[in-house]
């Protein structure tokens, strides 16, 4: 069964005032249990607001969202639950720690969760281990850390709530390229460990190429394709007209192919482009 | 949530009264609340209200927009007319046990609603047409002559400038640290006072370190362009009156002059 299901949401900001928007139109999609989605699209395509419907921050205009089978709007009085098994990351998470020492920060939510301390102990620092985030830090203040280690403080908070589906809304806005990739292998590592389900926003092709199953690609508010990254990626022209763009690497093989060097281009990283290339002069 | 509040919102446009220059309709405006109030009966009460919607009418933006705005103090508004039409004497109209209506304050009552409402109408005008640069601008040229007793006129302006802008971005600001908190479970709907003021914690100190942050920014980048008072310092856009300054000039004239003689002409109401 699908753990997450959308069922034709629509969502429209300031219904009936001048500032009326539609930002989403008429979505439906269904997502695996352990799968790693990746959500891409054009600044102002609708990607944050469809990732708040999901956990419930935001309520459909119209349509409805089903959480392994049950419409999370059926009890709204019990919409913390949902937001409990669908943990969010919003962009630019460190401007929402407060706590005093950064362990405090990351055991917010299991407090809310009200588990027992034992348990929140054990959860804040394996949360803390999954984002690289080490022990001497915990007792720091975070508004001590670098800029770095407060994203990771903060996105090891949602961590820590352990949700069946976790969703970063572009986490690596901002980060230097090396700060980048260290927390994209964690996310990922996080996911091979966990087995949970894992959505990930980005405007960059390259960010989540490489690590997502499936790619959700949005424009204007409406789903374009929701399809394998090679699927996605064979579709470049399209892509580029909705002003994205293939991972560079794809890009050169998908023009070495167009010129008639007949490589692959199911090809997303440099070395499997190294390889693809060493085994054709064989 | 920050987002539905319309009270003091600019609502861009070309209508007539957008053009005015910001310092006649500030000055405008205190006249017209001056007006409302002299007005002493029905017929001049008329007068002004009616040239105030022709002013609300003029501006071209949708009359939901002034509904909502007044849906503000709508509570206000019903509360101060229903008491109203208990206090009044006159021609005893309706009575039982205490409660006693009389003419007067039946008079009381509709003098005091259509006022109000107008108050908020007009006042709206300005809000609504003037955008909070010109605005504050306006203020601070309106107030140049205090600066004679050494009142820092251009430094309470910038202030004023400053606040007005940042409030939609703190507005924001607060509903993404709202959001962020909720999804991680924060309960900030329920329970009693003690429990409500506890769960804003999470919100408010996210939110003063990065009004903090933000203060230290602005203070930087005015400093880098070397900013240092109103001292010699000129103006993008300059305020200037023309023929629809004038216009609007007469119009009022000609109203308020309506209303004294309404005033005299007609037997002032039994309150
Ligand atoms: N709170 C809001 N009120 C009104 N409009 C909004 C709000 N949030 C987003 N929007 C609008 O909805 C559209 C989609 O925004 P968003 O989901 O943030 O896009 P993305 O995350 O893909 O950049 C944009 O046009 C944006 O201006
Ligand atoms: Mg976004």
């Amino acid at each position: 069964m699908a753990v997450l299901k959308a069922e034709n949401i629509r969502l429209v900001y300031g219904a009936g005032t001048a500032f009326e928007k539609t930002a989403l139109k008429d979505l439906s999609f269904e997502i695996e249990k352990g799968e790693f989605i990746g959500i891409i699209g054009h600044t102002g395509s609708g990607k944050s607001t469809l990732v708040q419907l999901l956990n419930g921050l935001l309520r459909p205009t119209y349509g409805k969202i089903y959480l392994n089978g049950k419409d999370i709007w059926h009890e709204p009085k019990k919409i913390r639950e949902v937001r409990f098994k669908v943990g969010m990351v919003f962009q630019y998470p460190e401007y929402q720690l407060f706590e005093e020492t950064v362990y405090k920060d990351i055991s917010f939510g299991p407090v809310n969760m009200g588990l027992s301390e034992e348990e929140i102990d054990k959860r804040v620092r394996e949360a803390a281990g999954f984002v690289g985030l080490k022990d001497e830090l915990l007792t720091k203040s975070p508004f001590d850390l670098s800029g770095g280690e407060k994203r990771r403080a903060a996105i090891a908070g949602v961590i820590a709530m352990d949700p069946d589906v976790l969703i970063l809304d572009e986490p690596t806005a901002g980060l230097d390229p090396l700060g980048r990739d260290a927390l994209l292998s964690q996310i990922s590592s996080y996911h091979s460990v966990r087995k949970n389900t894992v959505l990930l926003v980005s405007h960059s092709m390259e960010d989540i190429a490489r690590i997502a199953d499936r790619i959700l690609v949005l424009s204007h508010g409406e789903k374009v394709m929701l399809d394998t990254a090679e699927n996605v990626f064979s579709r470049g022209s399209e892509l580029e007209e909705l002003g994205l763009r293939v991972p560079q690497i794809t890009r050169i093989m998908m023009l070495l192919r167009e010129s008639g060097i007949p490589v692959n281009t199911n090809i997303l990283t440099v070395e499997q482009a190294f390889n693809e290339i060493v085994n054709l002069s064989v | 949530m920050g987002r539905d509040i319309t009270l003091g919102q600019f609502m861009p446009g070309h209508s007539v009264i957008h053009r005015l220059d910001a310092r006649s309709k500030i000055l405008l405006l205190i006249s017209y609340i001056v007006f409302i109030f002299i007005a002493g009966n029905y017929m001049s009460l008329l007068l002004i209200t009616m040239a105030s919607l022709l002013v609300v009418l003029s501006t071209r933006i949708s009359f939901k927009m002034y509904l909502k705005s007044m849906r503000v103090i709508l509570f206000v508004v019903l509360f101060t007319g229903i008491l109203n039409i208990f206090y009044g004497s006159g021609e005893v109209l309706w009575e039982w046990w205490i409660i006693k209506i009389t003419q007067g304050g039946i008079n009381n009552a509709i003098f005091v609603t259509v006022r109000i409402a107008t108050l908020v109408m007009i006042s709206s005008v300005l809000t609504f047409t003037t955008s909070p640069s010109d605005l504050t601008d306006a203020i601070e040229r309106l107030l140049k002559p205090l600066t004679v007793f050494h009142i820092k006129v251009h430094e309470i302006a910038m202030m004023m400038t400053i606040a007005l802008r940042f409030i939609p971005v703190l507005l924001e600001e607060t509903d993404k640290i709202m959001n962020a908190q909720k999804a991680r479970g924060a309960d900030m709907e329920s329970g009693n006072v003690f429990k409500r003021v506890k769960a804003l914690i999470p919100v408010l100190i996210p939110l003063f370190v990065s009004s903090f942050r933000r203060a230290n920014d602005l203070a930087m980048a005015m400093e880098c362009r070397c900013y240092n008072g109103g001292k010699g310092r000129t103006r993008m856009r300059i305020l200037r009156f023309s023929g629809v300054d004038l216009f609007a000039l007469i119009f009022s004239l000609v109203i308020f002059s309506g209303v004294i003689l309404c005033n005299i002409y007609f037997s002032p109401l039994t309150r």
